[in-house]
């Protein structure tokens, strides 16, 4: 999209607007980066629940009897393993085995769901027109028509139960329901999110954004519950090691060096990239690791990351870590310097500071008792 | 601090000028605009800084940014306790979150810089 082009709105840009989000560009569409601070509103999804605006998401459903066998093609894992109502992770590869996006698909009733990232779309459904041909399959993209919601935290479900007509504990995680809220609006309702934490995740129809959105607020009071905006949104993914395309993912990045080999099921008969990927598989170029930084400087998408003095690789995302009080960040490196443990340095604007590899994930939410 | 005593520069810096000490700062609108302070890097006592020049950072959950001078001179103290404690900064920027005390080359610049007044409205044109 070029910079010409006039932003997207959600149908909840004027509730944003009236109520200090503060607007910025991402992926083509005008959302919210934060309301107020962003360390408050990630803790309020650590901590309660945080309620965040997703509709820039794309959203397209696939009907028909071949529409498996379209998604199968086009995607890395295996949809032919999801059982009725249950989510995947999964990633479109290019015939050079890099990421063109990675996505979620949920297995429906009567169609597949597929949930992209905003920036992405346009080249997902040329991706997916590409290959359509022979099928009689046919996808609609409901971006516009619907809206998105998430609602992520320990008092997720507590807040979203008694808007709901079906008891959402028995929603397991990675899966959806079709619900009605508020008594008369027919939902997807997932368990799903991109925070590190249990929560849910909504389509409803765009018409309906605003008044489900301030009923989800409301419910939420006794929790403290708060409207977080895209600058929580990532630093709570970053926390839970969770990728971010045009980060730890793009075209020339394949699910190996990225960490993402689970997502990619070679055996399930041919797709696009898998030649390419099966051999990928045996000697990722790159491998991702997290760094947990000495001083306070974050590092930052860019970042040289040094073994001694030798450049080893890039930082691809870094943050202040409002759970730890820590710098942290992801970087993609030779596989030789990814043993966690070491010690690494890494170029912050010029300064040398000193970061050890750590497990990823930097935050696991507690087990529920 | 009244921030109506105060002169301000394009680049949000903030100059209280006593005799031929400037005490600087960041200006309210800034802070507030970088949000989720988590570091400041300040000059040495001692340290010749140029008029216009970047003589520290400040660093958020967001981004990274340059403070710049905005007169030429001489770091005569530095607000140590920032250090520490880059929340003062977001919670007092016109006193406890003062930066440095600058002995200034010429005094007599202060009086071309930006007022109060004219500082916030500045601001507001930029916001549109």
């Amino acid at each position: 999209m070029s910079s010409a082009d006039p932003l997207l709105r959600t149908a909840l840009h004027r509730w944003h607007q009236a109520h200090g989000g503060r607007l910025v560009e991402f992926g083509g569409w005008s959302m919210p980066v934060q309301y107020r601070s962003i360390v408050e509103e990630h803790q309020a999804v650590r901590l309660g629940v945080g309620l965040f605006d997703i509709s820039h998401m794309g959203r397209l459903t696939f009907d028909g009897q071949d529409a498996l066998d379209w998604i199968e093609h086009c995607t890395t894992n295996h949809v032919a393993r999801l059982t009725e109502n249950q989510i995947q992770y999964s990633l479109m590869t290019n015939d050079r085995g890099g990421v063109i996006d990675d996505i979620l698909v949920y297995r429906q009733t009567d169609a597949y769901l597929v949930v992209c990232n905003a920036s992405n779309r346009t080249k997902v459904v040329a991706q997916f027109q590409a290959h359509q041909q022979g099928t009689q399959s046919h996808f609609h993209d409901r971006t516009e028509a619907t809206a998105m919601i998430a609602v992520q935290g320990p008092k997720a479900l507590a807040t979203l139960q008694p808007l709901v007509d079906q008891p959402l504990e028995a929603v397991r995680y990675y899966h959806q329901t079709t619900g009605r809220l508020l008594g008369k609006l027919d939902s997807v309702i997932s368990r799903t999110g991109y925070t590190g934490e249990d929560g849910f995740e909504l389509i409803v129809p765009a018409s309906s954004a605003e008044e489900v959105w301030e009923a989800i607020l409301e419910a939420g009071r006794p929790h403290a519950i708060m409207p977080c905006g895209l600058g929580a949104r990532d630093t709570l993914r970053l926390e839970a090691a969770m990728p971010l395309y045009g980060h730890e993912l793009g075209e020339d990045t394949d699910p190996y060096s990225a960490g993402l080999g689970w997502a990619v099921k070679l055996d399930k008969g041919e797709f696009v990239g898998r030649s390419i990927l099966s051999m990928r598989k045996e000697a990722p170029p790159l491998a991702r690791i997290g760094l947990v930084l000495e001083g306070k400087r974050i590092a930052r998408q860019g970042a040289i990351v040094l073994s001694g003095d030798r450049e080893v690789g890039l930082v691809t995302s870094g943050t202040f870590s409002p759970t730890l009080q820590t710098s942290i960040a992801m970087a993609m490196v030779a596989p030789d310097a990814r043993t966690v443990g070491a010690i690494l340095t890494v170029d912050v604007r010029g300064h040398r500071e000193t970061a050890r590899v750590v497990k990823l994930p930097f935050y696991k939410r507690p087990a529920t008792a | 601090m009244d921030p109506k005593s105060l002169r301000f520069t394009p680049t949000h810096e903030w100059v209280a000028l006593q005799g031929d000490v400037a005490t600087i700062g960041i200006s309210k609108f800034a802070v507030e605009q970088l949000s989720d302070l988590t570091m400041i890097e300040l000059p040495a006592i001692g340290a010749k800084l140029a008029a216009g020049k970047a003589f520290g950072e400040v660093e958020s959950v967001k981004s990274v940014s340059d403070i710049y001078a905005p007169l030429a001179g001489e770091v005569v103290e530095v607000n140590n306790d920032l250090r520490d404690n880059v929340q003062l900064l977001s919670d007092d920027p016109y006193g406890k979150g003062w930066l440095i005390r600058l002995r200034v080359e010429n005094p007599g610049a202060v009086a071309s810089m930006m007022d109060h007044d004219a500082y916030e409205k500045m601001v507001a044109e930029d916001a549109h």
